[in-house]
């Protein structure tokens, strides 16, 4: 019997949805292994009988937590895909802001009819058996831990910064060039792509499991930077704090 | 007998970007509701923007959309640079275009053959043809890997660019590489023609209504990365600047996403919107394949959208050819990069706006940026948006008209006509201004 794949998106931009229909190469193999039988985007069948579901986008109305409490239900295994869903995403930097305000703002008197709560992982209201990190997801790591888990290996995430890969890569280290890298703490999996284009880590796949934070502070301080003045680039991706979900 | 009661709701269009559903309600032969319910969460990102560096624009607002990623990167990199007079060199602009045409060419084949045909041709999504039409599915599936291809190559990534920035990249491409990608480009060609060929097999709903569309606009071209005015094929023409002349966007209750009209009406933008406006400019190639696919300029059935994005790919993919040989004659600059901090980038307190063609029509951002640097207002208008509006205007000619269909011939109906749009529904849900119109 085949795996039941289903697709599932809440608040985000669809772009780790797409990063699968993005596997051009492998788009048929995988359909051959696998029955999708789940995929708003990409198709009209719907079913709730569920191996795998894949769900990217944050939570951030009570509908959302509700249907994903529904999918959790009805799936085996959930796999929380791209920053959206496994940290909170951009969609996070709303958190900060009175939302109350910024309803009123847009829909004016008619603002109560919008429901709006703070954007939040999927982690934050079910479990999630894995998660594939990163804005968008990485298409090597997808089709990893479909091959994985269809042979019935446990899938794992890496657990070592972004440096690691940069090294690896060959790239000059872009604090060589006066730029902040939050490549110090960031979980690599992602072959360091953005060093590699002389744009500095933005931590879009979450910190490793212990981030050396001292380390970080003080590669920051030779530098001549402090954390605060470059807040607003470490909560891109990692705005979410545990004390926003009531 | 035409019918006297129907009610038709459609939970979550399938085969669209984002959530939406269709809502009709006819009481006794009388049209009472006829609704494209946008359910898609706020995300709220003006309000995100406001108080952040006037650097963070780009990497946050291309989080907007996956599909349109690029769109949104190039529409916000020229906005920033109205607001700050920054002016990029041409050799910038050229790969951007050229990145542009990328996205367009991996969005309008994806739609095509993977959200649009499959209604064609009786099935519910692309992967039953991979076992009825195999060659067609892997031509769909090269046609667009050709154009994700290109987005990596000039920007690191389709959705998400890493390397463009205010004033430049931070790294290019290399020329063996965009060689590379205009061999692949000619050979693409063949396949544009098989396509072409396939959509005149297709039997597509007829349908008309007199409506307004607007692009960007230049005499005697075919713009999308910037024209020399916005222009509504009724309303007329402005500079893009004053966009807001032109596009008044109001809240509906029924929907998260605003809509938008001109002083008139509803207005549609995209593909066949750009067709019609701007018919002059295209090439003998495209207009070729326009008049075999049987699409006439001034044409207003809407479901003929599918078709003008073909026409469109056979004009882009000739334009990105055209553009890599003027790349190559120039011979790329390599000094001609910026860091990915634009610490060295001369700017000045201002407010700026750019109208960009993405795949799905005319896209705007518009930014206002403080002495300190930091962003203090933000507006971002969405093709979506814009096509909302007409949506349900179409809707609300088409319904009594084919009222005497079985019901679910009237459902498949209203969806193949929201997907002809190939709306972009996570777009169109965002934090706006709201201008309260009447």
């Amino acid at each position: 019997m085949k795996p039941r794949i289903g697709i599932f998106s809440f608040t985000c931009c669809e772009g780790c949805s797409l990063a699968i229909l993005e596997c051009e190469d492998q788009l048929l193999d995988i359909v051959g292994a696998v029955d999708i039988v789940n995929f708003r985007e990409g198709m009209t069948e719907k079913s709730e009988d569920v191996d795998i579901a894949f769900v990217d986008g944050s939570l951030s109305t009570h509908h959302d937590v509700d249907e994903m409490k529904r999918i959790r239900g009805f799936s085996k295994v959930v796999v929380a895909i791209g920053a959206c869903a496994h940290t909170g995403g951009v969609n996070a930097m709303k958190n900060d802001l009175d939302l109350a305000a910024a309803k009123r703002l847009v829909y004016g008197e008619q603002s109560e009819h919008f429901d709006s709560i703070p954007a939040r992982p999927l982690s934050a209201e079910v479990k999630v058996d894995y998660a594939l990190p990163g804005c968008p997801m990485d298409r090597t790591e997808f089709l990893r831990l479909v091959k994985e888990v269809l042979m019935g290996k446990e899938f794992r995430l890496p657990d070592y910064p972004v440096c690691v890969e940069c090294r690896t890569k060959g790239t000059v280290c872009l604090w060589e060039q006066g730029l902040d890298c939050m490549g110090v703490v960031a979980r690599a999996g992602c072959g360091a792509i953005c060093p590699s284009f002389n744009d500095p880590c933005e931590a879009c796949r979450g910190f490793v499991d212990d981030p050396n934070t001292q380390a970080h502070e003080e590669v920051l301080q030779k530098a001549g930077k402090t954390v605060p003045e470059i807040m607003h680039r470490y909560t891109r991706y990692n705005a979410f704090k545990p004390e926003q979900v009531q | 007998m035409a019918k006297q009661d129907l009610d038709i709701n459609i939970h979550n269009v399938t085969r669209v970007e984002g959530h939406g559903n269709i809502v009709v309600n006819v009481k006794n032969g009388v049209l009472e509701t006829c609704d494209l319910e946008i359910t898609e969460s706020p995300r709220l990102f003006e309000a995100m923007l406001v108080g952040r560096p006037w650097q963070d624009a780009v990497h946050i607002t291309s989080r907007i959309c996956g599909i349109c990623s690029a769109g949104h990167t190039t529409a916000s990199l020229r906005a920033m640079e109205n607001a700050i007079e920054v002016t990029p060199s041409e050799q910038t602009v050229l790969l951007r275009r050229l990145m542009l045409h990328g996205e367009h060419l991996q969005s309008h084949y994806l739609h095509v053959f993977f959200l649009a045909v499959p209604d064609c041709l009786g099935v519910g999504s692309v992967i039953p043809l991979a076992g009825t039409h195999p060659e067609v599915v892997k031509m769909a599936l090269r046609l667009k890997r050709l154009g994700n291809d290109i987005c990596h190559t000039v920007g690191g990534r389709h959705i998400n660019p890493i390397s463009l920035r205010v004033g430049g990249f931070t790294k290019l491409p290399a020329e063996d590489e965009l060689a590379q990608l205009r061999e692949r480009l000619q050979a693409s060609l063949a396949d544009a023609a098989t396509t072409v060929e396939l959509v005149t097999t297709l039997k597509l709903p007829r349908f008309e209504r007199d409506m307004e569309f607007m692009a960007i606009h230049e005499p005697g071209k075919y713009p999308i990365y910037q024209g020399t005015s916005l222009k509504g094929s009724k309303a007329g023409e402005v500079d893009e600047q004053d966009y807001r002349k032109l596009i008044h966007e109001y809240v509906v209750l029924h929907s998260h996403a605003k809509h938008c009209k001109t002083d008139h009406e509803s207005y549609m933008v995209g593909s066949l919107a750009r067709f019609n406006i701007n018919y002059d400019g295209l090439r003998t190639e495209s207009k070729g394949a326009a008049a075999a696919m049987g699409l006439e300029p001034g044409c207003t059935n809407s479901y003929l959208n599918n078709v003008a994005q073909v026409v469109e790919c056979v004009e882009f993919t000739l334009d990105g050819i055209d553009i890599i040989d003027a790349l190559l004659e120039r011979g790329l600059d390599q000094d001609d990069v910026v860091s990915a901090s634009m610490g060295s980038v001369n700017w000045r307190p201002g407010q700026g706006a750019a109208a960009v063609e993405v795949p799905r029509g005319t896209l705007v951002h518009d930014y206002t940026v403080g002495g300190d640097g930091l962003i203090t207002a933000a507006n971002l208008i969405i093709p979506t948006n814009m096509n909302l509006n007409n949506i349900e205007a179409d809707m609300r000619k088409l319904v009594p008209e084919i009222l005497d269909k079985p019901k679910d011939d009237i459902a498949l109906a209203l969806e193949m006509l929201v997907r002809a749009y190939d709306p972009c529904i996570s777009c169109a849900t965002h934090l706006l201004q709201v201008d309260f119109v009447g």
